[in-house]
């Protein structure tokens, strides 16, 4: 039960886009396209979970016996962007498939402010290892989830005829704000 | 003079939020009132032009190859310095801003201004870029934050000038889509009537 309400949480209430404001600028930059989203938002919940988990392990059993946990920061941007490379080198080596799939985006997602920050909340929020998967998966997919919906808004918008102050990302800030209202209709769920 | 120029054009002409619209995550995420913006603003200022400085001044040393890293290095430093400073000192913003501080590390703005501007000058003209970029991103922030806080709680800086309550839609988080939208609208309306 506990777990099925992070999932909740995660994706609907506390949607990292729409109410945590984190990835702001891949949503806004990559979302043009509902088939280029979807493949971004897979990258982020690979990226994700990968970063979770090797935030989590370092935390727990290096900082912390250590005591220098003030170093968090320094050393999960470094070990986040160290992954990417990683995982990208690793992808393209076994998969060339999903490398086409996934291998432009991943770049992309080393300064992708979702992949730190959720690696840092699920820090804060002092989440077991079990429980902190279970968030960045969700968080992830929360992620793709507004992605989604959010490129097939935009794909709308393309079509209309929008005021010429309005045009590109006025109209599409002003669009997630709707959207970010309709969101907040889960608020009550958990 | 010349100097002057790298200065103020942060302010406006390359604003960092309303013209090349970086940065986007902390300018919704932090501006629920002035004073929040204000503080998220001045941080950043803080980090952009401290690491504009050590930057322009190893950028002799450090190989091509491994710039970014050790730019990324250089920013988590003195981000890390910050979040110990801010902790100590003003733990209720710090508290605030929350997730927001660590996370300038990956603000597109710094690593941004470290790669195309500190790593090919002077120290001089890279702390006025710093300073005047910092500047930019810190009044956006505080406007941003001003206008929601006004619409939102019917106060400016804290100081309430109506007894009741505000449209509360604009100090959650669809409000600062909205407004972030309505003061971008503005400024390309400014823009159109200046050519």
């Amino acid at each position: 039960m506990e777990y099925i309400l992070i999932i909740i949480g995660a994706i609907f209430v506390n949607n990292v886009i729409l109410a945590q404001f984190l990835g702001i600028c891949p949503f806004l930059g990559v979302s043009s396209r509902v088939s280029t989203s979807l493949g971004m938002g897979a990258a982020v919940i690979f990226v994700m979970t990968i970063a979770s988990l090797a935030a989590y392990l370092i935390q727990n059993f290096i900082l912390v016996p250590l005591g220098i946990e003030f170093m968090q920061t320094i050393v999960f941007i470094l070990v986040i962007a160290a992954l990417v490379q990683m995982v990208e080198i690793i992808i393209k080596k076994i998969s060339p498939l999903l490398y086409q799939a996934l291998g432009v985006f991943l770049p992309l997602i080393t300064t992708n402010c979702a992949v730190l920050g959720v690696a840092i909340l699920l820090i804060q929020k002092r989440l077991i290892l079990l429980e902190s998967l279970t968030y960045s998966i969700a968080s992830g997919l929360g992620f793709m989830v507004a992605m989604v919906l959010f490129a097939g808004i935009r794909e709308r918008l393309d079509l209309e005829d929008v005021p010429a102050a309005f045009k590109g990302t006025p109209i599409a800030l002003i669009s997630a704000g709707i959207l970010a209202m309709a969101f907040m209709g889960f608020s009550g769920l958990v | 003079m010349k100097n002057f120029e790298i200065f103020t054009k942060g302010i406006i002409k390359q604003n960092p939020v309303f013209v090349l619209l970086l940065g986007m995550c902390p300018t919704l995420g932090t501006t629920t009132s002035a004073v929040n913006g204000l503080g998220m603003g001045v941080a950043t200022m803080f980090v952009l032009t401290m690491s504009n400085i050590v930057i322009s001044l190893i950028k002799n040393v450090v190989p091509g190859k491994v710039r970014i890293p050790a730019y990324i290095v250089v920013i988590a430093s003195f981000v890390t310095v910050l979040q110990l400073v801010m902790e100590a000192y003003v733990p209720d913003l710090y508290s605030t801003l929350g997730v927001f501080i660590p996370l300038i590390v990956v603000n597109c703005i710094i690593l941004g201004r470290a790669e195309s501007f500190a790593s090919k000058n002077n120290v001089f003209s890279s702390v006025m870029d710093g300073a005047g970029i910092g500047l930019g991103f810190a009044l956006s922030l505080t406007l941003l934050g001003a206008v929601r806080e006004i619409l939102g709680a019917y106060s400016l800086f804290g100081y309430k000038f109506a007894d009741t309550d505000g449209i509360l839609i604009f100090v959650l988080a669809p409000g600062a889509f909205i407004a972030l939208g309505y003061l971008l609208v503005l400024f390309n309306k400014y823009k159109a009537t200046l050519k």
